[in-house]
């Protein structure tokens, strides 16, 4: 799966080829060919990046809807999207009129630090004005969530408006995903952070199995949901928020694996965790690959590709779990 | 030994509970009776540690339920509350070996599968194991979920004493599972455990019970075993029906008869 998709592309790589880039690369020499230096410098590091992003975005869904106890919330629903797109959108079209010394000392890490922050604040401040007397609701949260999201998008809507066609059109390709930028630099800094984020979520997957009783009960196997909560949302918010920084925005990952997964092996987070991530990643990279070929040479931003397939996917899903329903399925 | 010493417990300008204060000793079951809203299941919900914004102190055997970490109190402390929903398609064993959470780490051990499958043989529940908790009847959902809270405290703790605790555990099972909850409940007394039953059958309660605790508005009617306490006036007080109390002819405990108003 991953072979094939760093295979094909614009510049075909032969397979046998791949073995000995590796060797040289990890043999410290520099790429020989064209044909190298895309295996190396692109094709790897996007297909890298896509594989860590597409774990992140299901095991996000995982945590978020057993947070929730809701099946259909993913990410994106507690303004963590919404508030990196607008972070994206304000560089895309503030940008050019900051001071050159800001330039300098963000440089192409601008933007991926704008939509980490945009979207840290929007998490935050669905969280803080969810929560009312210290105890933190599942339906306030779902509701200033989609406040504040309906906020957010105005604010690129403007931007976009504001700005000139060039800057428009990027703001909307940036909201549609892509893995065109992905470099080395990027895998390092997002691989860290998820593989820290899953470390510590396997961890709470007991916890989070309870919670799935209520909170109530849950109380009455020694878990604190209140502080379970906050710390769920909080590696989530992170590992949302570095992942879009960098890509852009890329629905229906969150909702689709876990789904699929609960169809397959039930809700245990012990198993569903590990095995969405897995999912998350293969689903992600073909999807990219389809992106990177069906036009090629030109490229389909991913986030079309995953919403084209990903909404008959999910609205099956949806008639299916009509039919789990009346057998008793799901009733959240 | 459970001690609850002055509880008061307010919402906004409403009191729920006045004053309470009760001692539940182990090896008793002890049943709480009152009408809708009279502050049983808050008084349930403070004492089990789900509440802790009251006034008052709660003592589990001398010691503060504050001082007492949520996870150390999970492994001896178990509670069927009224309702237990379940979010996602969860199997029967899954949900039953929930009760084992506060009993380990990661992967549960030989010995917490050992517990699970002797309960639900307990609930007649062994080919049910595979089968998605959400499909169940409602007699069936609480036969597992008793069944979870039963394998949470199945083995002594070190500190010495249980406590079990059922909020209204007899909703929606039929005569025959009422019989078998209450008579495990009576069984597990006997192992040096605390037991408080939220209950609103005045007969059951009679016939299993050591020990009945009326509560009005909030605030301690009376308490004491059956026999001494049960009388015609206090029912009528209590829950403003009329009654007639007979010698019960097969247990010899004290039957109600219920005047239509």
């Amino acid at each position: 799966m991953v072979l094939c998709a760093i295979a094909f592309g614009t510049v075909p790589i032969k397979l046998a080829d791949m073995s000995g880039e590796l060797k040289n690369l990890f043999a410290g020499k520099e790429p020989g060919n064209i044909h190298q230096a895309v295996f190396i410098q692109l094709r790897l590091p996007r297909v890298i990046l896509c594989a860590i992003t597409g774990a992140i975005l299901a095991v996000s869904g995982v945590l978020m809807q057993g947070l929730f106890r809701n099946p259909i919330v993913e990410p994106g629903l507690i303004g963590t999207s919404a508030g990196a797109s607008l972070g994206a959108a304000i560089i895309f079209v503030k940008a050019p009129q900051f001071s050159p010394g800001l330039k300098e000392l963000a440089g192409p890490l601008l933007m991926p630090i704008a939509a980490f922050l945009g979207a840290l604040v929007a998490t935050i401040a669905v969280y803080s004005l969810a929560k009312n007397t210290k105890r933190i609701s599942i339906m306030s949260l779902l509701l200033v969530g989609i406040a504040i999201n309906s906020i957010c998008l105005s604010g690129v809507g403007f931007m976009s408006y504001t700005a000139r066609d060039a800057q428009a059109r990027s703001i909307t390709f940036w909201n549609l995903g892509n893995f065109n930028g992905a470099n080395w630099q990027q895998v390092i800094i997002v691989g860290i952070v998820a593989a820290i984020v899953f470390i510590i979520s396997f961890r709470y997957s007991k916890q989070l199995n309870a919670l799935l009783l209520g909170e109530e009960d849950a109380t009455y196997l020694g878990v604190t949901p209140d502080k379970l909560k906050r710390r769920i949302l909080l590696l989530n918010t992170i590992m949302v928020s570095v992942a879009t920084a960098f890509v852009g925005v890329i629905t229906f990952m969150g909702l689709i694996v876990p789904h699929i997964l609960r169809l397959l092996i039930g809700s245990d987070n012990k198993k569903l965790l590990p095995a969405s991530m897995i999912l998350g990643a293969v689903l992600l990279v073909l999807a990219d690959l389809i992106a990177r070929i069906i036009l090629a040479p030109a490229e389909v931003p991913i986030g079309i590709i995953t919403s084209l397939v990903g909404a008959p996917v999910f609205i099956i899903l949806l008639k299916k779990f009509n039919l789990l329903q009346q057998k008793g399925g799901y009733n959240a | 030994m459970l001690k609850a010493e002055n509880i008061s417990y307010m919402i906004g300008n409403n009191t729920i509970l006045k004053n309470v204060s009760v001692e539940f000793i182990p090896g008793e079951v002890t049943m709480i009776l009152g009408p809708n809203g009279s502050g049983k299941s808050t008084f349930l919900k403070i004492f089990s540690g789900e509440i802790n914004k009251y006034e008052g102190n709660i003592f589990y055997n001398d010691k503060k339920i504050e001082k007492i970490r949520k996870e150390e109190l999970a492994r001896y402390r178990a509670v069927m509350s009224q309702q237990p929903e379940l979010s996602f398609p969860l199997t029967v064993d899954e949900v039953v070996m929930m009760g084992r959470y506060p009993h380990f780490a990661f992967n549960p051990g030989k010995k917490d599968q050992e517990i699970c499958d002797e309960v639900m043989g307990r609930m007649n529940l062994q080919s049910f194991k595979e089968r998605n908790y959400l499909t169940l009847s409602g007699g069936e959902k609480q036969r597992v979920q008793f069944a979870r809270v039963l394998a949470q405290i199945w083995e002594g703790s070190v500190s010495g004493n249980r406590y079990l605790f059922l909020d209204e555990p007899l909703a929606s099972l039929d005569i025959n599972y009422q019989q078998e909850f209450l008579q495990l409940t009576r069984e597990f007394a006997k192992k040096d455990t605390v037991i408080v039953v939220v209950i609103h059958d005045i007969n059951l309660a009679v016939q299993y019970a050591d020990k009945l605790f009326f509560l009005k508005k909030g605030e301690v009617v009376a308490y004491g075993k059956p026999s001494t306490i049960l009388n015609e006036e206090l029912v009528e007080k209590v829950f403003g029906v009329k009654t007639t109390i007979l010698d019960n002819p097969v247990s010899g405990t004290p039957l109600v008869i219920y005047h239509s108003s």
